[in-house]
């Protein structure tokens, strides 16, 4: 890893002047992202499916990328990212360039648990070498904070909300590293903005895979997880603190738990400062917070498991 | 008339479905149509209906078409992009013939398009944008009230002749906050799928012969009771595949005509200032209420014009714009698209009147201004 000095020295990817929401975390992971990178040896080309990141990074006439940066719809960008990639393998073997071009595929939740998720199955399993970062902001936060399957159990959201029948969502969180894994690749993980060190370990470990990998980032969404701009760092460090989102990654089918909290927060440190969670507070409904606890507590174990077993595919 | 009340066009096509019946409703977000899905996931709980949010647009048709198979009224609704995905379930309804009502709270497109922002460029997909020989009914409304009262008459007649309907509002119609009384719901004609009289292991659902051309279907309460079959393929009167040439053909015809053939009950539309008019304005949707203030306005400075405005956009009114070809010498079609619904005149017109247009594809509405001034320069 380069030191600090000389990552702020390095050319930024990705610049200001983009319209995400003052707090949001996009544009910091992003950042993180290709500060990892080593464009020293290699080119990045971005493939963006629609979402927040997308609108408001791209507006005519003006771009916040400095790298190649393509948009397609919505559902997609595995499927982009395969076809940019086929045509480069192809001038590669043509002879009609000799540089070393590495390809990220971007989408948020709803581009990658849900509508998303045929393309980049498919996109996988077909082989092609590139790494798909999902920033999982929890919802379909671009049109309004509409639930998606990664919106966590409990959450209220637009189309999910707490009244007096119902306490936000009633299904868990989707599993997505378990879906992925099943396609029995190389390399997948699950990073945070706040412990930028491992995400960017991660990411380019990943860039170096030839072949698919995954990256899962969960990134706090100040309007639609309702918490004041400045936390966003610190909620996804709870988030962290808390196991509800572990930082762990799968080589080769083997988990390796990068961060284990000395001091395991109980959920609610994360669950509070969040307006999204505020009725999993009002008086009797404690039996919800428990039960995202042991939601929470079981996946935390069940890694642990799988670590100690160091059993690999 | 129950009290005024301030509401947008979303939530008035949502407080309609349920009106209407509704009690199925398959979401997924996209602007400017996921008001939709957020009123109806508070309000569908309360009245004992279901809502549920899908994984994408496809499958979200595709289980609004499963509750109208197992009986139950449902509707689906997106905007551009969406209902591009939406389209085999569509035409899966088509060939089924199941009641569906599709809302299409229409955006600039191509693709992503302008998501914010309106426009009238999905009409050609409404008709067309599913694959294979079908008919299509189409709504489209001008105001609120009429939003509303849209809504459940594309629900009457998708109950009544088994068959997707098509609401088709747009960006403007969707995020405009108004004013509206809606009617009284005991005023509300509402239908309901007619019921097979026959017993269950007499019953066949596209037995055309017996029960007439449109066959009745079973409801959410008979469902149980009728066993029956439904696919995709070109199908006989039990609902099993055939390729009898004489029978998928007539069975082609058949699924056309069961709409053009009741015409009379499926049209609608309205002449505006038309009885003295000299000159003639083709206006639908939003877009006519920009044509209206532009007829009153062109009145004033001493222009005759008048406005015809279909609010079945389809089936197309070809008989009622002929006619307009005929008296009129001069017509100005406008909508806010670059030119779809201005085949349809020319077609039916058949070159017997002078058409001029005024046509926008920008983003936003076509001022009365841009009518006005179009009128000035063709009298």
């Amino acid at each position: 890893m380069a030191l600090l000095n000389e990552l702020a020295k390095k050319k930024e990817g990705l610049v200001n002047g983009h319209r995400l929401c003052p707090g949001c975390t996009h544009s910091v992971i992003m950042r993180q992202v290709l500060a990892a990178a080593d464009t020293d040896k290699y080119d990045i080309v971005v493939a963006a499916a629609t979402g927040c990141f997308e609108v408001s990074s791209g507006l005519y006439p003006y771009t916040s990328w400095n790298i190649p940066w393509i948009h397609n719809a919505f559902e997609n960008a595995a499927s982009t990212i395969s076809g940019v990639e086929a045509m480069y393998r192809l001038w590669k073997k043509k002879g009609r360039t000799d540089k070393d071009v590495r390809f990220i595929a971007l989408a948020s939740d709803g581009g990658t648990y849900d509508i998303g998720l045929q393309a980049l199955s498919g996109a996988i399993e077909r082989g092609h070498r590139f790494l798909y970062i999902c920033n999982d902001n929890n919802a379909y936060q671009n049109t309004g904070n509409q639930r998606s399957s990664a919106t966590p159990f409990g959450a209220s959201t637009t189309t999910s909300p707490n009244g007096t029948v119902l306490q936000g969502k009633s299904q868990p969180k989707k599993d997505i590293m378990s879906v992925l894994e099943g396609h029995h690749m190389q390399y997948l993980a699950q990073a945070s903005p706040s412990n930028w060190r491992d995400l960017m370990n991660k990411v380019k470990k990943a860039l170096d895979v030839n072949g698919p990998t995954y990256l899962n980032v969960i990134e706090p969404c100040t309007t639609g997880w309702g918490f004041p701009q400045h936390k966003s760092i610190e909620i996804a460090q709870l988030a962290v603190d808390t196991c509800v989102w572990p930082l762990y990654e799968i080589e080769e089918g083997r988990v390796k738990i990068n961060y284990k909290p000395k001091n395991k927060l109980p959920v609610e440190e994360y669950l509070k400062p969040q307006k999204r969670f505020a009725h999993l507070f009002k008086k009797g409904n404690e039996h919800l917070i428990e039960e995202f606890q042991k939601q929470t507590d079981r996946h935390w174990e069940w890694l642990l498991k799988r670590e100690e077993s160091g059993v690999s595919y | 008339m129950s009290k005024a009340q301030i509401m947008n066009g979303n939530e008035l096509v949502s407080e309609a479905a349920i009106a209407a019946g509704c009690r199925f409703y398959a979401g997924y977000p996209i602007t400017p149509s996921s008001e939709i899905p957020e009123h109806l996931s508070k309000r569908m709980p309360e009245v004992g209906g279901v809502f549920m949010q899908f994984e994408d647009e496809i499958a979200s048709c595709m289980a609004a078409v499963g509750a109208s198979y197992a009986g139950y009224k449902s509707m689906t609704a997106s905007s551009g992009p969406g209902i591009s995905l939406k389209q085999e379930a569509i035409g899966l309804a088509c060939m089924m013939e199941l009641p569906l009502v599709v809302v299409n709270v229409m955006r600039g497109g191509p693709s992503t398009g302008l998501p914010t922002r309106v426009s009238q460029a999905d009409v050609m997909q409404a008709r067309w944008g599913t694959h294979g020989d079908h008919m299509i009914i189409a709504v489209a409304p001008e105001t609120l009230l009429e939003t509303y009262t849209e809504t459940i008459r594309a629900f009457n007649m998708a109950e009544k002749y088994r068959t997707p309907v098509y609401i088709l509002t747009d960006a403007v119609l969707a995020h405009l906050n108004g004013r509206v009384e809606l009617p009284d719901p005991s005023t509300l004609e509402i239908i309901d799928r007619t019921q097979p009289s026959v017993p269950p292991e007499e019953y066949n659902p596209y037995d055309v012969e017996r029960f007439g051309e449109v066959p009745p279907l079973p409801n959410k309460e008979k469902f149980h009771d009728y066993r029956f079959h439904m696919t995709g393929l070109n199908k006989d009167k039990t609902g099993f595949p055939t390729v009898n040439k004489e029978a998928v053909e007539a069975d082609e015809e058949r699924m056309i005509r069961k709409i053009t053939g009741n015409i009379k009950d499926i049209e609608s539309f309205e002449y505006y200032k038309m009885d003295d008019a000299q000159l003639a304005i083709f206006a639908y949707g939003t877009n006519a209420a920009a044509a209206r203030v532009a007829v009153d306005e062109a009145r004033e400075a001493g222009i005759k014009a008048g406005m015809f405005r279909p609010i079945t956009v389809w089936p197309f009114p070809e008989k009622q714009v002929a006619e307009i070809g005929k008296n009129f010498d001069k017509m100005i079609v406008t909508e806010i698209n670059l030119g779809q619904m201005l085949y349809e005149v020319e077609r039916a017109t058949k070159g017997s009147i002078e058409i001029s247009t005024v046509l926008q594809a920008a983003g936003v509405p076509i001022r009365p201004q841009q009518i006005l001034d179009k009128m000035k320069e063709v009298l």
